[in-house]
């Protein structure tokens, strides 16, 4: 896979149908912002965006390329912890 | 995160792919891997690490803790069609039972392959027998599942 030249912006997911990250930063609070929880079993799982590492390279990864295929999807707190 | 990357294959050959995420940057992904995860696994992780540092991803999933700025943790399972079959969070400090995951994936792949006219009691494990709801398994489930029967 081709690497992504790398700016130093924060990188994070951009959730389908909602505005892209970076630009200036929200004018609401982070709490009272747009997205409410829409994941629930028997619905359509919420598309994302996101950059990612993998093997070796910097690359981004669409949710919704994965369709066909079986995706167990893991959250998990942080990196260099314990669990 | 090393847990799951150490059964990948397994999950690959039950054609299930794997994504995760937290709130730390691809370079972080990078460092995590390089010098501590690849050191648990052989090859390092074998998934993409997605980065999620504004929580958009996770506010999504329901996973994004704003009071500490970090992601739950969160499991998702989903279909071929996109449809999330199974999900569980837990809290940070209990890790956990990838066993469980593999177990339901074996259940949700045999249901679907089923089309819908086969369900699998509790306790279901490869090979036992499942359910086929209808007219003739009502007040029957005695018959082909009994308490104690799940290990």
């Amino acid at each position: 896979m081709a690497d992504q030249p790398q700016g130093c912006a924060r990188v994070t997911g951009t959730v389908a149908g909602e505005k892209p990250a970076g630009g200036p930063p929200p004018d609401r609070p982070l709490e009272t912002r747009g997205t409410t929880m829409t994941a629930r079993v028997g619905q359509k799982a919420p598309d994302f965006t996101a950059p990612a590492y993998h093997k070796g390279g910097f690359t981004s990864v669409k949710l919704s390329d994965f369709a066909g295929k079986w995706l167990l999807l893991c959250f998990y707190p942080g990196d260099f912890t314990f669990v | 995160m090393s847990a799951v990357a150490d059964k990948y294959s397994e999950l690959q050959k039950l054609g299930v792919e794997v994504l995760s995420v937290s709130v730390d940057s691809h370079f972080v992904h990078k460092m995590w891997n390089d010098h501590e995860l690849s050191r648990m696994v052989e090859g390092g992780v074998p998934f993409p690490m997605v980065s999620d540092q504004a929580g958009n991803v996770g506010r999504a999933y329901g996973v994004w803790d704003e009071n500490q700025g970090i992601e739950l943790r969160g499991r998702f399972l989903i279909d071929p069609d996109g449809v999330i079959q199974a999900m569980e969070v837990l809290t940070p400090p209990v890790g956990r039972r990838l066993a469980e995951t593999v177990r339901q994936i074996h259940a949700f792949q045999h249901v679907r392959r089923s089309k819908g006219t086969e369900a699998t009691p509790a306790g279901w494990e490869p090979g036992q027998p499942t359910l086929k709801p209808g007219p003739a398994l009502v007040g029957k489930v005695w018959e082909v599942w009994k308490p104690g029967a799940e290990k």
